[in-house]
């Protein structure tokens, strides 16, 4: 009777809990199907009007570049992941199972910098970016996060469980340390690398504060600095379009979290850092 | 046969004309060298540059430059737009770290009882984790709209006058804590989830046989004190995370009303003020306590692989 009494009683409170958690997700679908005149008329429940929102979507990406945005946060993320793993995977082989001069010192300033914030180091950076004339450039947006220490120190951990022998076995029959890095001992890692990948490509596509220092041009600018332009054009004048364009912007990493919730729990909880 | 057994290390030794020290060594420093060179341009120097910088009243632009020693520390510790920009961002702090923390270990506690539906109520939750923050916080402006928005839809429905959340001052920065609490709640739930998988059932059971019979007790006999760790590393999270607070400022309010944040009147010096060099002293304040924060983080990635 208490078991019944205690289950319902936590299924309310996760409910209420998690309509609270859905309500912006829900309202802004709602509003996006809705014709302007309808705003006035606050209901919760939905009206499809897809006239509206096909009127909504339209002037979302009329007003502003919303599928160049879309593609900006494409090359961004995908560069700047691409040169991560380039990076990283030897570096943290390295790392773990080569023994060469340095490698000590070199592993505790890698541990050093992971408490350090891209934001302390955004000034420095922006000075000689702009200095050397890069500002409003993707190159810009993207060198700050080109090394990933994260990327190398997690690596490196994934890596340091790969038996020796197999090692020793591979360079005895003549593979070179490349071959065994990229051939052997990373293919015992691929889950770390693609929890690396969901926390990279999530934290770029939704950072607004390095964009926000080195675009002015809008047809450079990423998703949430578009966003920002978006939201300073409408300047709340049509809720509609705006909420179709917030709709537009966030579906690429909501989707791609229904459709692989376990990876994208590792990849974004992996670190603490978002 | 004496001489074939002898020839073997003959032959093999020039095959692999180096010995494995040196190939380890020549690898090693070939393989680290980008990461290396990425490290000092993107870290090291960046950082020598910055200390620099606070020492300066150096202007992006300007022709002339000064060394003021510590002045710009002098400064910040009088100026009261960041003094009131700390001030904001301890009280966002102050109202996102127990929220989010408590919030995420009870959605946490009861999503662990569920079995069929605990996949649901783990999405439902860690949506706007994932969610762009900048967009949802458009969204979020709309919902506490005076006017037509649903929440003070709600609040009139009640009884109530209609709340200005974000045209009243002393509002902005707890309407902010919410939203930012909002975002969390999902990322510490998954935390203590993974946290609650990690203590044994059979303690559990021996509370129970030793006279723990309410939930209460156990939680407070077992599952709190086995979380400890859970809850440090969680808390440092938080804190970190509410102390980077931008987002939401640079959409809701742009700072004003008195509602800046540390790293938003940063962005305001260093960024459309061009103050580089004041703006390096506040960054190196910023960086002194995020530092405090991250160090027992670090720490705790550490053991947390290192035992695994």
């Amino acid at each position: 009777m208490t078991r019944a009494l205690g289950r319902w009683i936590a299924l309310t409170v996760l409910g209420l809990g998690a309509a609270a958690m859905l309500l912006p997700f829900w309202w802004m679908l709602l509003t996006a199907f809705r014709a302007p005149a309808d705003i006035f008329h606050v209901s919760l429940l939905p009206a499809l009007d897809f006239a509206a929102a096909a009127d909504n979507f339209a002037r979302a990406a009329a007003q502003v570049p919303m599928a160049r945005f879309m593609l900006n946060g494409v090359i961004v993320c995908g560069g700047i992941l691409a040169v991560q793993v380039a990076v990283a995977i030897p570096a943290a082989y390295a790392l773990a199972k080569l023994r060469f001069p340095g490698r000590e010192p070199l592993f505790a300033v890698v541990v050093a910098a992971l408490a350090v914030p891209m934001q302390a180091l955004a000034l420095p950076l922006f000075v000689g970016l702009s200095r050397m004339g890069l500002l409003d450039t993707y190159f810009a947006m993207m060198v700050p996060f080109f090394l990933s220490v994260f990327a190398i120190f997690l690596l490196r951990q994934s890596f340091r469980g790969y038996p020796d022998e197999i090692i020793d076995a591979a360079r005895l029959d003549g593979f070179s340390e490349w071959e065994i890095c990229w051939g052997l001992v990373l293919r015992g890692s691929w889950p770390a690398v693609s929890a690396f990948a969901v926390f990279s490509v999530v934290a770029h596509w939704n950072d607004l504060y390095w964009p926000m220092i080195v675009v002015s041009d809008p047809s450079l600018a990423p998703p949430p600095l578009g966003m920002l332009f978006f939201a300073d054009v409408e300047s709340g004048a049509n809720y509609g379009a705006l909420m179709a364009g917030a709709a537009m912007i966030t579906a690429p990493m909501v989707l791609s979290f229904l459709l692989a919730r376990r990876q994208f729990i590792a990849g974004i909880t992996m670190s603490g850092v978002k | 046969m004496t001489l074939t057994a002898l020839s073997g290390p003959t032959v093999a030794a020039p095959a692999r004309r180096c010995p494995r020290e040196v190939r380890e060594r020549r690898a090693g420093l070939l393989f680290v060298a980008p990461a290396v060179l990425l490290l000092a341009a993107t870290y090291v120097v960046p950082m020598a540059v910055l200390a620099g910088f606070s020492l300066t009243d150096y202007r992006l632009g300007a022709l002339t430059t000064r060394f003021v020693g510590l002045a710009n520390f002098a400064h910040a510790l009088a100026d009261p737009v960041f003094l009131r920009a700390v001030a904001n961002t301890a009280l966002y702090a102050a109202i996102v770290i127990p929220g989010g923390v408590f919030l995420g270990l009870g959605v946490a506690l009861l999503v662990e009882g569920r079995r069929r539906s605990r996949s649901f109520w783990e999405v439902a939750y860690f949506l706007p984790v994932t969610a762009t923050l900048v967009a949802m916080a458009t969204v979020w402006q709309f919902l506490l709209h005076p006017s037509i928005g649903p929440v003070n839809a709600a609040i009139t429905a009640l009884g109530f006058d209609p709340v200005s959340f974000l045209a009243t001052p002393w509002l902005l920065i707890p309407t902010m804590a919410m939203i930012g609490i909002w975002q969390i709640v999902g990322f510490n739930m998954v935390l203590f989830l993974a946290g609650l998988t990690n203590i044994p059932r059979d303690l559990h059971e021996a509370a129970r046989l030793d006279g723990a019979k309410h939930p209460i007790d156990r939680f407070l006999t077992v599952t709190w004190p086995m979380l400890g760790p859970t809850t440090l590393f969680v808390v440092v999270t938080t804190s970190i995370t509410a102390f980077k607070v931008f987002e939401t400022v640079a959409v809701l309010t742009h700072g004003r009303s008195g509602s800046e944040t540390m790293l938003y009147d940063l962005y305001l010096e260093g960024f459309e003020y061009a103050n580089t060099g004041y703006a390096s002293a506040l960054t190196i304040l910023f960086l002194v306590v995020v530092l405090a924060l991250s160090i027992g983080q670090t720490v705790h990635l550490d053991r947390r692989v290192h035992y695994r």
